[in-house]
C-alpha cells in the first residue's frame, strides 16, 4: 500500500511539469503584458519608458526558453514566484485562498453526494416509476444548467425575493450555502445518472441472482449485495467531479465575491500576473491528482481483485 | 411411494414484448420424489432455465407465470407470500448456475457468502456462520477449507467456484437442488469431480436434483428419470434406462445419435457423427402443429396442422408424436 502511495506521488511529478510548461508557454504567447495591462487599466498613460524598465525589472524580456528555466527552477525549491501585483510570494497568495475553495468544494460535494447518490439508488429500484422519470429529467436539466445563470436565479430568489440567505461574500454557513448550492447541482445530477446506470447494470449480475436464490429478501440484496458493487462504479465519477470541481468553481467564486482560489485566479488573469496565474493553477492540478490519487487507494480497499494486481 | 419434492403441471411461461405476450414454456409437467435424480434436456432456447427460475420463483418482468402449479413439498409456491417463498428458497429448493465465474459476488470472501446461509435461515450469528462455512467448504472436497474461506472469488479455478455454489446450495440441507448447466463452463475432468460430488452428496443427505442440460450422455449417468424438452415443450419423458434403449420421439432417436462413443471408430470405421439437421424455431415464429416437423424425416400432413397430445408409451413414461405406435 505504502509503495502504492508513493509510485503515484512519484507519478504525479511529469504530470506537474507538463502542465507547468503548458501554462507557461500559453501565457507567454498571450498578447499583453502585466506593464501594458497596467496601462490599459486607465491609470493614465504610462511613460513608455517607465513600462520598458518595469518589463526588465520583472525579467520580461529575456528569452521563453531562459525565462522557463528559471520558473522550473523556482519551482522545484517549492517556490510558485512572487506576485507582479502585490509583491507578495504566490505561495502566500494561494494558501489564504485555498481554504475558503476547500470549504466551497467540500460543500458542494457533500451535498451533491447526500442527494444524488440515493436519488439515483432510488431512481435505480423503481425503474419507470414516477420518481426515476422525474429525477431522470432533473438530472439533464441541471447537468444542462449554466452555473452562473442558476446562481443568479438562486440569488434573486433566495436573497433578494425571500431574503434569507446574503447574496454574496464570505462569512459563517450561511454565505456558503448559495454557492455550494449552485456549485453542486451539475455534480449531483451526474452522480444520480451514474448512480442509477451502475446499479441497474449490478442488480442485472448474475450473482444478484444467486443472492435472491438463497433466499434473501430485496432489501438485503441490496444493501447486501448491489450497494457495495454499485458504488464502486460511482466512485470514480466522484473522483473526477471532485477534482474538477474547484476549477468550475471560478464562475460561481466570481459571481458570489467568494475569496477562493478562482476568484484570484481571474483577478489575476486580467492583470496579466501570470506568476500568480500559474500559481493557482498548479494549485488546481495538483489538488486534481491529489483526489484522483485517493480515489485509486480507496478502489485497492474496496476491491479485492485491484489489491492482488498491486502487491 | 414417497411424497414428491417438486409437482409441476400444465405450466405456461410466457415473454411480454412489443407485440404481446410469446410463449416459451407449454404445458410443462412433472413430478420429481424424494431424493430422486430427474434430468430436462433440450437445446439452448428450448425453455429449460426458465422453467427452473420458475420453480426458484425467480421469474421477473418481462418473463411471467399465465398457467400451471409448482408445488415445492407440497407447497403451491403461486400462494406463498413473499416471505414464505424467501424460507422455501435456500431452505426447501436451491439452486447452482452455469456461469461459476459470475454468480459469486466478487467483493465477499467465499467464507461470508456461504456464512449468509445459515444467518439468513437458521438465525446464526456471524461468527458462527463463518466457522460453519469452514464444514460447508469441507463437505465440497476443497483442500485446507480454513484457509479457502477468506479467498475472494476471482483467486479460485472454476471447479473450485462450482464447489463454493454447491456448498453455498446445499448448506441449509434443501430437499430439492437446481442445477442449471451446473458443468457446461468446465473442463472436462473437472465435469466429472463436480457431477459425482453433486450426486453423492446429494444421496447421502436425501435431497433430491433437477440436473438441467443441454448434455443427454450426462443426464443419462445421472439420473433416473429424464423429461426432453423441444421448443417449450416436453416431448418425451421415460426412466433413464428405457428412454435410451427405446427412444420413441424422432427428437429424442436424433440426441442419442448424435451422442459420441468412445471407441466407435474401431468398430465401425471412419463415419460423420450423426447430427440433426435445422436449428430449433425462434418462439416468436408460433410454429403450427408439431415444432419440431421442420427437421423430423417422419413429418406427415397433420404433424403441420396438430400439435401430437402427449400419450402413454409402452415401456412407460410419455411421449408427444403422431407417428408413435
Amino acid at each position: 500500500m505504502l509503495r502504492l502511495i508513493l509510485a503515484r506521488l512519484l507519478a504525479m511529478i511529469p504530470t506537474i511539469a507538463g502542465v507547468a510548461l503548458i501554462i507557461f508557454v500559453l501565457f507567454s504567447v498571450i498578447p499583453g503584458s502585466f506593464a501594458s495591462a497596467l496601462m490599459d487599466d486607465g491609470r493614465g498613460a504610462m511613460d513608455p519608458e517607465v513600462a520598458a524598465r518595469m518589463r526588465a525589472a520583472l525579467g520580461l524580456d529575456d528569452p521563453l526558453i531562459v525565462r522557463f528555466g528559471r520558473y522550473m527552477r523556482q519551482l522545484m525549491t517549492g517556490d510558485l514566484g512572487t506576485s507582479f501585483r502585490t509583491g507578495e510570494p504566490v505561495a502566500r497568495l494561494v494558501g489564504q485562498r485555498i481554504g475558503a475553495s476547500l470549504e466551497l468544494a467540500l460543500a458542494a460535494m457533500g451535498f451533491a453526494m447526500l442527494i444524488g447518490i440515493p436519488l439515483g439508488f432510488y431512481a435505480a429500484l423503481r425503474p419507470g416509476s414516477l420518481v426515476d422519470t422525474l429525477a431522470m429529467i432533473g438530472a439533464v436539466s441541471g447537468l444542462s444548467l449554466p452555473k452562473f445563470w442558476l446562481g443568479l436565479m438562486l440569488m434573486y430568489l433566495f436573497a433578494v425575493h425571500l431574503q434569507w440567505l446574503p447574496s454574496f461574500g464570505y462569512g459563517g454557513w450561511r454565505h456558503l450555502v448559495l454557492p455550494a448550492l449552485a456549485l453542486g447541482v451539475s455534480p449531483l445530477a451526474l452522480l444520480a445518472r451514474t448512480t442509477r446506470a451502475s446499479v441497474l447494470d449490478v442488480i442485472n449480475a448474475d450473482f444478484v441472482r444467486t443472492a435472491r436464490s438463497k433466499g434473501m429478501s430485496e432489501t438485503r440484496v441490496v444493501t447486501w449485495h448491489v450497494a457495495r458493487n454499485a458504488l464502486l462504479l460511482v466512485l470514480t465519477t466522484v473522483g473526477l467531479q471532485f477534482g474538477a470541481l474547484m476549477g468550475q468553481a471560478v464562475v460561481v467564486e466570481k459571481l458570489f465575491s467568494w475569496p477562493g482560489l478562482g476568484n484570484l485566479l481571474v483577478e489575476s488573469v486580467f492583470q496579466r500576473d501570470i506568476p500568480a496565474v500559474q500559481g493557482s493553477i498548479l494549485v488546481l492540478v495538483l489538488f486534481f491528482l491529489v483526489i484522483n490519487m485517493l480515489v485509486d487507494i480507496a478502489y485497492v480497499l474496496i476491491d479485492p481483485r485491484i489489491a492482488v494486481q498491486a502487491s | 411411494m414417497t411424497a414428491a419434492v417438486l409437482e409441476i403441471a400444465g405450466l405456461d411461461i410466457v415473454v411480454d414484448g412489443g407485440r404481446g405476450p410469446t410463449p416459451l414454456v407449454e404445458d410443462v409437467g412433472f413430478s420429481i420424489p424424494a431424493g430422486a435424480a430427474f434430468g430436462l434436456v433440450g437445446e439452448s432456447g428450448c425453455g429449460k432455465s426458465i422453467t427452473a427460475l420458475a420453480v426458484m420463483g425467480l421469474l421477473r418482468t418481462p418473463l411471467r407465470r399465465t398457467r400451471g402449479r409448482i408445488a415445492l413439498a407440497g407447497r403451491d409456491i403461486a400462494s406463498a407470500d413473499a416471505a414464505e417463498l424467501r424460507r422455501l428458497r435456500g431452505r426447501e429448493v436451491a439452486m447452482i448456475f452455469q456461469e461459476p465465474m459470475t454468480a459469486l459476488n466478487p467483493l465477499q470472501t467465499v467464507g461470508r457468502q456461504i456464512a449468509e446461509m445459515f444467518v439468513l435461515h437458521e438465525g446464526a450469528r456471524w461468527r458462527d456462520a463463518e466457522d460453519r462455512a469452514v464444514e460447508a467448504l469441507r463437505s465440497v472436497r476443497v483442500a485446507a477449507p480454513e484457509r479457502r474461506v477468506r479467498d475472494y472469488p476471482h483467486q479460485l479455478s472454476g471447479g473450485m467456484r462450482q464447489r463454493v455454489m454447491i456448498a453455498i446450495a446445499l448448506a441449509c440441507k434443501p430437499k430439492l437442488l437446481v442445477a442449471d448447466e451446473p458443468t457446461t463452463a468446465l473442463d472436462v475432468t473437472v465435469q466429472a469431480e463436480i457431477v459425482e460430488l453433486m450426486s453423492d452428496l446429494c444421496a447421502a443427505r436425501g435431497t433430491a436434483i433437477l440436473m438441467i442440460s443441454h448434455d443427454l450422455g450426462l443426464v443419462a449417468r445421472m439420473c433416473r428419470e429424464i423429461a426432453v424438452m423441444y421448443a417449450g415443450r416436453i416431448v418425451e419423458q421415460a426412466a433413464a434406462a428405457d428412454l435410451l434403449s427405446h427412444p420413441r420421439h424422432p427428437y429424442t432417436h436424433g440426441l442419442i445419435g448424435a451422442l459420441p462413443r468412445l471407441g466407435a471408430r474401431a468398430v465401425r470405421g471412419r463415419a460423420r457423427l450423426a447430427e440433426i439437421t435445422g436449428v430449433v424455431p425462434a418462439p416468436t415464429d408460433r410454429l403450427a402443429g408439431c415444432r419440431f416437423h421442420p427437421r423430423c424425416g417422419r413429418a406427415t400432413g397433420h404433424c403441420h396442422t396438430d400439435a401430437p397430445p402427449s400419450k402413454a408409451r409402452q415401456e412407460g413414461g410419455i411421449v408427444r408424436c403422431h407417428h408413435d405406435g
